[in-house]
């Protein structure tokens, strides 16, 4: 990451200029991306307020139970434990229009495997208000039958909405499962985050059993060549990481300090 | 020296001399061609050796004790090659007579290599061949099919071998099971799993003997128990001589903490110079490179001395061991990989750096030096710090007196259980009834109720989830009455996560070699020679540029390529030191309870250095000396805060879980505590509030392990890798999938996070039972610390001191410091993240 970008890394502010002391419990959820104001909630989620829209990305239900039908016998409560999180949303936020930004279902099989009562909640969830299922890459034809309108992109408030990146211009996009590995004094911490440059903006994961991928990896990169903003989800808000913080994953599969 | 000549029967012989008085047994149990062959050696078989021989050849099953150099390997083979050497021909169609497993690859390989002398020269026509990780697959399956008379492997091989087709036909002729350096291997979750093969092999050859070679042990009966309901002890007589065992009082100030023994490295060089071939133990891997480093450094003879760590390198430790065995090291610094029965070479003093942590530990270590019975082992112990001085103490003194310490009996592990489980139905497979008996006749499972074995059963079929969600998706299938795998591939995948052991992840370390970068072109770095392993968390605390110890060398980090960390030999006065998981032993409850005694005791003081008793007397004469039975707690105030400092001795492990409890008692007591450390023998908590007007008997009432435990457990960074390991044993999480053997790394799951979603949606599910009783017994010591809060209940001597005591020093001193409400961590790391790019963005005042 380019040093000059330091000052680019700060949270955008909508209406105030600086104020003089730090509203630190809101200001840096607050983030402008193009023409328009949206909220990063610590739960994963986003708020366009403009539009009434909740924005929840990569659910990946019932991935434990595709695990499962291959022999490994993941617990089969990742689906209930993510509609908690997005009813509890829900409920918080009273959107018009929920958006689900693709990769909502884990494979083609997922709906079919679906318990009966985490059917009902997502019937429930899309039957009250406008819900759009993205089309993700794991789940090309979302299921019709749980309720809700497929999409393979939307426009809202001048923003599109879309599963894999774009051209980057005006755009939130899902798929990469961002996630900040940060150094503090005692530990590093290692948690999801939205990544954006004011441009565009990759939502984190919100599927209880995703895995996320380190915000420094190569695959980045081409999104982001002039830098990019970091927002870490803390458990009662978002964080504006500075990126002298992050540090990269040498995990299997995670990116590597290039020689 | 040729190592063939001189095992397995230890080192000039294991055999008595003739005229000792065992002629009459020798000619009732041994054939003639044993007796010849023995007399051509000038040698006599032993009365334990025989009796042990006796034993076999009547199908009893046996457990022998005897101390290193006994000739124990011979022992447990006698019986087996006396049967093979009566039989009359070929057998009709090959088949395995003799299992033998040790917990070591090498070991296997070296006493196929001894076994190879007296067969031979007695031609006695009996096929031996090892099996490890590393025999090619040609061969093993030219083994299943044509297997040898004798067969030297280890308790993964074995797990293996029952988790394969026709295993029940494959053993149905074993006759007889070897188990060597039991004592390592019992105590363990390998033990466990290898109980678990025992008991299968058991029902698969009825007629089979077991026989387990163990090293002196505290408790020779809870041993037999292990190997079988129906073994008998035999005791090889104590014919050694006493260790002669030395306290090295350095010239050099002993220092108040630290492990090091930087200070004594002068001193221990010397006594390398002085005598033939030396080993230096240590307790970790790191105080094993900085040693070595530090010895090296001492080093003006230009001496050889080597460096030897389960971290380095297979070819660099073998290249090390041979050197070991050819006479040419004159020292050699390691850790516990040397502990086991693998006799190298002509050792004739051993050193033990910073205190042993138990008295057999010490005596298995004094047993490399001198590798006979006759003659006195040389040792010294160099204490690293003044506790240790004590400690040391101690351990010379049981070492005097005989007197031996050990694990308490297990329970077998229900991770290790599932895995068995899945195993049996990857062969054969099994019926449940059939198989539950079976079980219990492993002494680590004798206790198991059929509650608890349904549970694991469901779980491996299923996952053992509560809405039964998976029943379509079984593993295990039902034909009839038996029980087996679903599929070819399930098998498969079941076979390929074999084993008890899950390692840290891994890196390997290699030099970087330089390719290319002529006229101002970047030079290209490509991964050169693998001086070993190293864990993947220490790495990720450095940064490519900086200098780390390891293999004995200073290296520069150059960066991190796959699997790969390279690295370039540089020099550099302060290289970080790798830390290692684990590999710290805690001291034994029988040494604390000895130098508990020794301070109470004043008539024991004078034995002790002049700056140790006198660290003791101005300790009676500022605060107190507790009686041993008695728990002394300090209060003081000191630099603003106030701390409580006591001093029960019962292991770093035991002190942090105390920690963490008083911790959060004090909390709610109102005494804002902000930290804690814990040393070998002392807790010291700190906090904002005066903590002297407490009622000491209260805070340490024993109901304390009632009261936030199970909670604070299931937060804490420990509890997850617990679960990781029960996660991956219990086959829940497949480390290794068919088609994807390449890199070995293949969890590609976060176990954390199956770790939070079981807890919140099924908090009695079998894998968190399995991972919380790992955590109690082995990371928390908890069932040490229920002992000493219940032995001192009523028992508290408490000082309000107005200043630090002298006892309160070393654990000052401690390092790794815990900060309380560890779940608040994450967040402030979190808010300081942000905080810096605020300060950087806006300049605040005042930075």
């Amino acid at each position: 990451m380019r040093r000059d970008n330091q000052f680019a890394a700060m949270p955008s502010f909508d209406h105030d200029p600086v104020p003089d002391s730090l509203p630190a419990a809101i200001a840096p959820t607050v983030l402008r991306v193009a023409d328009a104001v949206v909220m990063a909630l610590p739960e994963g989620g986003l708020w366009i307020e403009a539009a009434r829209t909740l924005v929840v990305s990569d659910l990946h239900f019932e991935k434990g139970s595709s695990y499962a039908a291959r022999g490994q016998m993941l617990p089969p409560y990742d689906t209930a434990a993510t509609l908690t999180v997005v009813e509890a949303l829900v409920r918080r936020w009273k959107p018009e229009r929920v958006v689900s930004l693709g990769d909502s279902f884990h494979d083609m099989g997922a709906a079919a495997r679906l318990s009966s009562p985490d059917a009902e909640r997502i019937r429930e969830l899309t039957s009250l208000r406008e819900w759009i299922w993205i089309e993700g890459n794991h789940d090309p034809v979302p299921p019709l039958h749980l309720g809700g309108v497929v999409r393979e992109t939307i426009s809202i408030s001048g923003l599109v909405l879309r599963h894999l990146p774009g051209d980057g211009d005006a755009e939130i996009c899902g798929h990469l499962h961002p996630c900040a590995k940060i150094a503090g004094r005692a530990r590093r911490v290692r948690t999801r985050a939205f990544v954006t440059n004011g441009r565009r903006l990759v939502m984190p994961s919100m599927g209880r059993f995703t895995g996320g991928l380190n915000v420094l990896s190569a695959a980045f990169q081409p999104l982001f060549p002039d830098g990019m903003r970091v927002h870490a989800m803390g458990r009662d808000r978002v964080y504006a990481i500075s990126p002298t913080r992050l540090v990269a994953d040498i995990s299997p599969g995670g990116p590597r300090w290039r020689l | 020296m040729c190592l063939a000549e001189v095992r397995p029967w230890g080192r000039a012989g294991g055999g008595l001399k003739k005229g000792m008085g065992a002629e009459i047994l020798q000619s009732n149990v041994l054939p003639q061609r044993f007796a010849d062959w023995f007399a051509s050696r000038g040698w006599m078989a032993r009365p334990h050796q025989l009796a042990l021989a006796a034993a076999g050849l009547r199908g009893e099953d046996s457990l022998l004790i005897a101390p290193t150099g006994g000739g124990k390997t011979l022992a447990g083979f006698l019986a087996s090659l006396i049967e093979l050497s009566r039989r009359s021909g070929p057998p009709a169609r090959p088949v395995l007579h003799t299992l033998y497993i040790s917990p070591l690859k090498a070991l296997a390989v070296d006493v196929a290599r001894n076994l190879d002398a007296p067969v031979t020269e007695m031609g006695l026509g009996v096929r031996i061949e090892t099996r490890t990780g590393d025999t090619p697959a040609a061969r093993r399956q030219r083994q299943r099919a044509n297997p040898p008379d004798i067969l030297l492997t280890t308790p993964e091989q074995l797990a293996l071998f029952i988790a394969s087709d026709h295993a029940q036909a494959f053993f149905s002729d074993l006759r007889c099971v070897v188990i060597d350096e039991i004592h390592a291997l019992a105590p363990g979750k390998r033990g466990d799993l290898l109980s678990l093969g025992l008991a299968t092999l058991r029902t698969f050859s009825p007629g089979c003997r077991f026989v387990g070679l163990s090293a002196t042990v505290e408790d020779p009966a809870a041993l037999a128990r292990w190997l079988g309901p129906e073994a008998h002890v035999l005791q090889a007589p104590d014919m050694g001589v006493s260790p002669q065992v030395d306290i090295l009082v350095s010239r050099e100030r002993i220092p108040w903490a630290g492990h090091s023994g930087r200070f004594a490295v002068p001193e221990v060089y010397e006594a390398i110079a002085r005598s033939r071939m030396t080993l230096v133990f240590v307790n970790t891997r790191s105080q094993a490179e900085l040693l070595f480093q530090e010895l090296w450094s001492a080093n003006a003879d230009g001496l050889a001395i080597a460096l030897h760590h389960g971290s380095l390198a297979v070819e660099q430790r073998r290249r090390v061991e041979a050197a070991m065995a050819g006479g040419a090291l004159k020292g050699v610094v390691c850790t516990s990989t040397l502990d086991l029965g693998i006799d190298w070479g002509d050792v004739d003093l051993v050193i033990q750096m910073g205190a042993p942590k138990g008295a057999s530990r010490l005596l298995q270590r004094i047993g490399r030096a001198n590798h006979r019975m006759d003659e006195a082992s040389r040792a010294i112990l160099v204490p690293t710090n003044r506790f240790e001085v004590l400690e040391c103490r101690a351990a010379e003194a049981a070492v005097e007196a005989g007197e031996l310490d050990g694990p308490a009996e297990r329970t077998g592990a229900l991770d290790i259980l599932a895995q068995h489980v899945m195993g049996r139905a990857c062969g054969d497979g099994f019926a449940l009834t059939a198989l539950f008996d079976e079980i219990c006749s492993a002494g680590p499972y004798r206790g198991l109720d059929w509650e608890t074995f349904e549970r694991v059963v469901d779980f491996v079929a299923t996952g053992g989830y509560a809405l039964r969600t998976y029943d379509r998706f079984h593993r295990i299938v039902r034909r009839g009455d038996v029980w087996t795998a679903r599929n070819a591939q399930l098998a498969q995948q079941h076979r390929m996560n074999i084993g008890a052991i899950v390692e840290a992840e891994m890196l390997s370390v290699r030099l970087a070699s330089f390719v290319g970068g002529r006229g101002g072109e970047r030079k290209a770095v490509r991964a050169g020679a693998r001086l070993g392993d190293i864990e993947e968390g220490f790495i990720e605390t450095l940064v490519p540029g900086d200098t780390f110890l390891f293999a004995g060398r200073v290296l520069r980090l150059i960066g991190i390529e796959e699997q790969n960390a390279l690295v370039v030999p540089t020099s550099d006065p302060e290289p970080a030191i790798p830390t290692y998981a684990g590999g710290k032993f805690p001291l034994s409850t029988f040494l604390a309870e000895r130098v508990r005694q020794m301070i109470h005791d004043p008539a024991q003081w004078p034995a002790l250095p002049a700056p140790v008793r006198e660290w003791i007397e101005i300790q009676r004469e500022k605060s107190a000396i507790p009686p041993p039975d008695h728990l002394l707690v300090e209060t003081f105030p000191r630099a603003g805060r106030f701390y409580l400092v006591c001093y029960p001795f019962e292991g770093r492990l035991a002190h942090q879980t105390l920690g963490m409890l008083l911790t959060r008692r004090l909390e709610r007591l109102g005494a804002r505590p902000l930290g804690f450390v814990a040393s070998e023998y002392a807790l010291a908590i700190w906090s904002l509030e005066d903590m002297a007007g407490l009622d000491m008997g209260r805070l340490m009432a024993p109901d304390i392990l009632g009261d936030d435990l199970e909670e604070w457990l299931d937060e804490s960074f420990m509890m997850k890798r617990t679960f990781r390991a029960c996660a991956l044993i219990s086959g829940m999480i497949a480390r290794r999938q068919p088609g994807a053997e390449k890199t070995g790394r293949q969890v590609t799951f976060s176990t954390d996070l199956i770790f939070d979603v079981l807890r919140s949606h099924q908090p009695d599910h079998v894998l968190l039972q399995a991972a919380r009783a790992d955590a109690a017994e082995g990371l928390l010591d908890i069932r040490r610390l229920a002992d000493m809060l219940s032995r001192v209940s009523g028992r508290i001597d408490h000082q309000a001191l107005t200043r630090i005591s002298p006892f309160a020093v070393p654990v000052m001193l401690e390092i790794g410091r815990e900060r309380v409400a560890g779940a608040e961590v994450g967040e402030a790391v979190l808010a300081d993240a942000e905080e810096d790019l605020v300060r950087d963005a806006f300049g605040r005042p005042g930075d």
